[in-house]
């Protein structure tokens, strides 16, 4: 396969791909008999591949979301829908097959597994083709499973969360989801089970054109904690790849969940995610989104507090630099007395990359003394970049607190004149500006991937400035 | 070539600090600065020696900051003649961060608030990208020491840089960069605006400390008051962009009694 690299992808390490034999792969292109096929070769139940078929219709019948960024250059019938590397799931590295093994290496799973995670999902293209999880937690009732195998396995509680959150009328990306979902994550954390470390799942698109679409479902149960981590990366191609995930989490009263994606996808995938958590009385959920890399993303992950108490948090960091479009933000839906919510948002745009935060609050009736702050700041490297913010806020309850700030600022010749007369460079002093612009947000990372998002823009800087 | 022969005996800290200080006198030579398209400095002529302290008074307005900046390579205020060296080095036309690596330091009157950024990982990032392979453990116990020294609480190096600092605060911290990165050449632009009596004596005397191991020092003011406690050798006045008089100390007094009008 030919590898093109892109110039503003300089900095991109893992643009590499790997020459291999695929045991299945759909025809291009989008149709019942492709969503039949998927579904006969996982062997589902009736009822999920009537879900998918319903959900083809939807998906069909719903045009393209206008209100947002330029979809336009998606073509559905140039992507492959599914694309299995290995007919199971492996749990111990050295059964992989070599060329995934290696990959996953280079990007350094199996050494962070060992390190500090405690469980570990590693997708490929559309199957999760490694799975882990620590023994004292798989004892304790904790499940980490892959969402194909929590299907086979306990199809009872899938079926009762499944698409319940996000139906597959919400939205075309939505649907599209759910008509050929593979993959993904399924956790269930008993009542009261607190788990140390976080569990990851490390999404990656091999295949040119293929698309990625994984589903994952989390269940804290009662009183419990649960971190859950993604990562994603993918070669660099010429060709455009689609990646549309659904994600809903369930926080049941008094457990909390918190949520990390560090998306760094190559700059030629259309990043199209739809994820939204209901939160329980006194429950807790909180988002950290970091998204680097892709030619366009849209996503907004969601809190809805629909238990008295219930607390939400989203951190959304957003990085465009030549060719991206970020389009990220934040959602805070009230639906309960005394809840609280906060949206903070920082973008950075450069070499004509454009960030846009587009948010909602919603507080509703009866969700009094509540309290909800949006903040959203935008930084811009130069006059090529641009950033916008469309924000949206529905109150409608009197007894509430509310809160919204909102900056957009460029980088000050004083300010890179002052750290310049201290011998920092010009580059230098640029990383260490943007370094503290988002420290708000990397200090809530776990140490491990701090230090990578420091790094992994200092490596994008380094592409574009230097 | 600034090592002395004598420094040689003595390999240590201090040993350092001689070898970076000596010799490294300061030369503006007919310096001519524009900003837009406005004559500022039309023609100075200063020469300051290692571990002399000289101070700039002058009406607002007369060009006092704007050497300052173009001394430092401020990109908006452009050289339309002369040379500035340092030593041997010729810093006429280098970037920034060229004079701040040959030696050069600016105090500013108005430091720049960084946000996100701690005062210790700032000046961790200038003292490495000046040279110096400093441990992040030793740089801290030096901070901590030096801290004190300006009346800084430890507290501050784990605080935004110059961020909600008060205007007091400011110009501790830049004192306490000066201490640290040790330059051979220092202006300190209105170090004296903003702080108390107690806290200006402290400053000065660091600043005297700073000259005392050789630091050349240019210190820009209004009053004559910090110069009782760190006294000049020289003082000059400053009037539209040129230097109209020179002399000693007693001059910054008779400048504070009588002004700039009966030069």
């Amino acid at each position: 396969m030919t590898k093109i690299a892109l110039p503003s992808q300089t900095g991109y390490k893992w643009g590499f791909s790997d020459d291999f034999a695929y045991t299945f792969k759909t025809g291009k292109g989008l149709s019942s008999q492709v969503v039949k096929e998927i579904s006969h070769r996982k062997n589902e139940p009736l009822w999920m591949r009537d879900f998918r078929l319903r959900a083809l219709e939807i998906f069909k019948s719903k045009s393209l979301p206008k209100w947002g960024a330029d979809l336009s250059g998606i073509n559905f019938d140039e992507i492959y829908y599914y694309a299995r590397p290995a007919d199971q799931q492996y749990s111990r590295w050295d059964q992989v097959p070599q060329q995934i093994r290696r990959t996953y290496e280079k990007i350094g799973i199996p050494q962070a597994e060992r390190e500090f995670l405690a469980g570990v999902k590693a997708q490929y293209d559309s199957e999760v083709i490694y799975g882990s999880l620590r023994r004292d937690l798989e004892k304790k009732g904790i499940l980490f499973l892959g969402m194909d195998e929590a299907l086979a396995k306990h199809p009872d509680i899938v079926k009762q969360y499944f698409g319940t959150l996000i139906p597959s009328m919400d939205n075309k990306f939505a649907a599209l989801n759910s008509a050929v979902w593979s993959g993904g994550s399924f956790v269930y954390v008993p009542a009261d089970v607190h788990v140390d470390l976080p569990l990851q799942a490390y999404f990656r698109i091999n295949a040119k054109q293929v698309g990625q679409f994984e589903r994952t479902l989390i269940i804290a149960e009662e009183g419990s904690y649960v971190h859950y981590v993604e990562g994603c990366t993918a070669p660099i191609y010429a060709a455009d790849s689609l990646h549309a995930a659904v994600v809903e989490i369930i926080v049941k009263k008094g457990a909390r969940v918190r949520y990390t994606t560090i998306q760094n996808w190559s700059k030629n995938v259309y990043n199209l995610v739809t994820k939204r958590a209901w939160v329980g009385e006194e429950g807790i959920m909180e988002w950290v989104d970091g998204n680097l890399g892709s030619k366009l993303t849209m996503k907004y992950p969601s809190v809805y507090l629909m238990g008295k108490g219930a607390r939400g948090e989203v951190l959304s960091l957003a990085y465009a630099d030549t060719g991206q479009h970020q389009d990220a933000g934040g959602k805070a839906i009230h639906g309960a007395p005394y809840t609280s919510s906060q949206i903070i948002s920082k973008s950075i745009s450069q070499g004509g990359g454009r960030t846009s935060y587009r948010g909602l609050l919603e507080i509703n009736p009866g969700a009094f003394d509540s309290r909800a702050f949006v903040r959203c700041d935008a930084l811009i490297l130069d006059p090529k970049s641009q950033s916008d913010t469309y924000p949206t806020m529905k109150i409608n309850e009197k007894r509430v607190n509310v809160g919204h700030e909102a900056t957009v600022s460029k980088i000050g010749e004083e300010q890179l004149f002052y750290l310049r007369s201290r011998g920092l460079s010009e580059q230098e002093a640029k990383s260490l500006i943007i370094n503290g612009f988002i420290e708000p947000i990397v200090k809530e990372l776990p140490l491990e991937y701090a230090v990578e998002l420091n790094r992994l823009i200092e490596l994008e800087m380094t592409g574009a400035v230097g | 070539m600034e090592a002395s022969d004598d420094v040689g005996r003595c390999k240590s800290r201090v040993g350092n600090i001689m070898k970076k200080l000596r010799n490294s006198k300061l030369e503006i030579k007919a310096f001519k600065v524009r900003v837009a398209d406005k004559e500022i400095l039309k023609g100075l002529n200063l020469e300051i020696k290692p571990g002399e302290v000289h101070a700039l008074m002058g009406p607002n307005g007369s060009g006092k900051s704007s050497l300052a900046f173009a001394l430092a390579g401020h990109p908006n205020y452009r050289v339309t003649g002369g040379k500035i060296f340092l030593g041997k080095t010729d810093l006429t036309g280098l970037k920034p961060e060229e004079k701040a690596k040959a030696g050069l330091f600016l105090a500013f009157q108005y430091p720049v608030g960084l946000g996100g950024v701690s005062l210790f990982n700032f000046l961790k990032t200038a003292v490495r990208s000046q040279g110096e392979k400093a441990g992040a453990s030793d740089l801290l116990l030096k901070l901590k020491s030096l801290s004190a020294k300006v009346g800084l609480k430890e507290d501050f190096l784990g605080r935004d840089l110059n961020f909600d600092f008060s205007g007091g605060e400011k110009k501790r911290a830049e004192v306490l960069q000066a201490l640290v990165l040790k330059p051979k050449f220092a202006i300190f632009d209105e170090i004296d605006s903003g702080l108390d009596v107690d806290a200006l004596r402290l400053i000065a005397r660091q600043i005297s400390f700073l000259a005392q191991e050789g630091t050349g020092v240019l210190v820009i003011t209004h009053y004559q008051r910090i110069l009782t406690h760190l006294v000049p050798n020289f003082v000059h006045v400053l009037v539209e962009g040129r230097l109209i008089k020179s002399g000693g100390p007693e001059l910054a007094k008779q400048l504070e009694k009588s002004g700039y009008k009966n030069l």
